[in-house]
């Protein structure tokens, strides 16, 4: 009999820790959620943006001791103000999006959690992909809870949570095979990256 | 001949410094869209809206500088008026 008390015990506590965790969901069909990209230039910087993010996020919210998921941006969505300087962007001299559509961040590991509130920040560690080049960085994360309010961004028709997701981390372009130690009069070589994302997690 | 480029080049030049400085006067490099923030009113996020509008900066500037120089130079090439006169 004890086993059988033991079994259900373990399957109580296993379902129990499934139900608090939840899937977010970063595809955006109001085009809210927006990467920011910045590059030093001597004339003036060169800044772009993006709001072809998707991607999920599973974690316990109010909890997070664990996350897994992975943001993944449509490189040729890229965006700078003036179309031959997009051009040249995302051809095969720089991003080559031809070749590498995506740009990824892979969630492995959260760390010096601090809860505010509905808010939170940490340090989310995790494989950063570029152009065919993915290396392990650390970035702040600002982190919002927003119970049941994904009703009133569908308007009603969908109920469930949000999770808005804020961060600003740089890399240098070289380390990504981004035109490495060349036209550095031009642009630098490091780049800001700040996201603000939005994800949804439908409840049935 | 001559006084009609002289005249092309200042009124190619004066237009040109005319668009710069009635587009805004852009001190950074030619936009061939522009970007406004707004902010999602539910989640606080301040998202980029892009609408396409041509403004004018200092590289447009360096080009209608370089046609009206060209013009001037026809303006006072030999050989324009040497043929003229023969």
């Amino acid at each position: 009999m004890k086993p059988y008390i033991a079994l259900l015990a373990a399957a109580l506590i296993v379902s129990n820790s499934l139900a608090e965790t939840s899937t977010f969901d970063f595809k955006d069909p109001k085009g809210v959620n927006n990467v920011t990209f910045t590059l030093d230039a001597p004339l003036e910087s060169i800044s772009g943006t993006t709001n072809g993010i998707s991607g999920t996020i599973t974690l316990d919210p109010e909890n997070p001791t664990e996350v897994t998921g992975k943001i993944i941006v449509d490189a040729k969505s890229l965006r700078v103000p003036n179309a031959v300087m997009q051009d040249h962007m995302l051809g095969d001299g720089w991003l080559d999006t031809e070749a590498h559509p995506e740009i990824s961040f892979e969630v492995s590991e959260i760390l010096n959690r601090q809860k505010d509130g509905p808010s939170g920040t940490a340090e989310v560690t995790g494989v950063f992909s570029l152009k065919g080049i993915s290396k392990k960085i650390t970035a702040p994360v600002k982190v919002t809870y927003l119970p049941g309010r994904l009703a009133d961004r569908t308007g009603g028709s969908t109920e469930g949570d949000l999770l808005v997701v804020r961060t600003t981390f740089t890399f240098s372009r070289s380390e990504f095979g981004i035109k490495p130690g060349e036209n550095l009069d031009k642009v630098s070589d490091t780049v800001t990256v700040s996201l603000a994302i939005a994800g949804a997690a439908p409840k049935n | 001949m001559k006084r009609v480029l002289q005249f092309t080049a200042a009124i190619v030049l004066a237009i040109n410094l005319a668009w710069w400085f009635f587009a805004g006067a852009n001190a950074g490099w030619t936009k061939t869209s522009v970007a406004t923030m707004k902010i999602d009113a539910i989640t606080g996020i301040e998202y980029p809206v892009w609408e396409k509008r041509f403004v004018p900066g200092v590289d447009f500037i360096a080009l209608g500088a370089t046609i009206s120089g060209l013009v001037l130079g026809i303006a006072y090439l030999p050989n324009l008026y040497s043929k003229k006169s023969s």
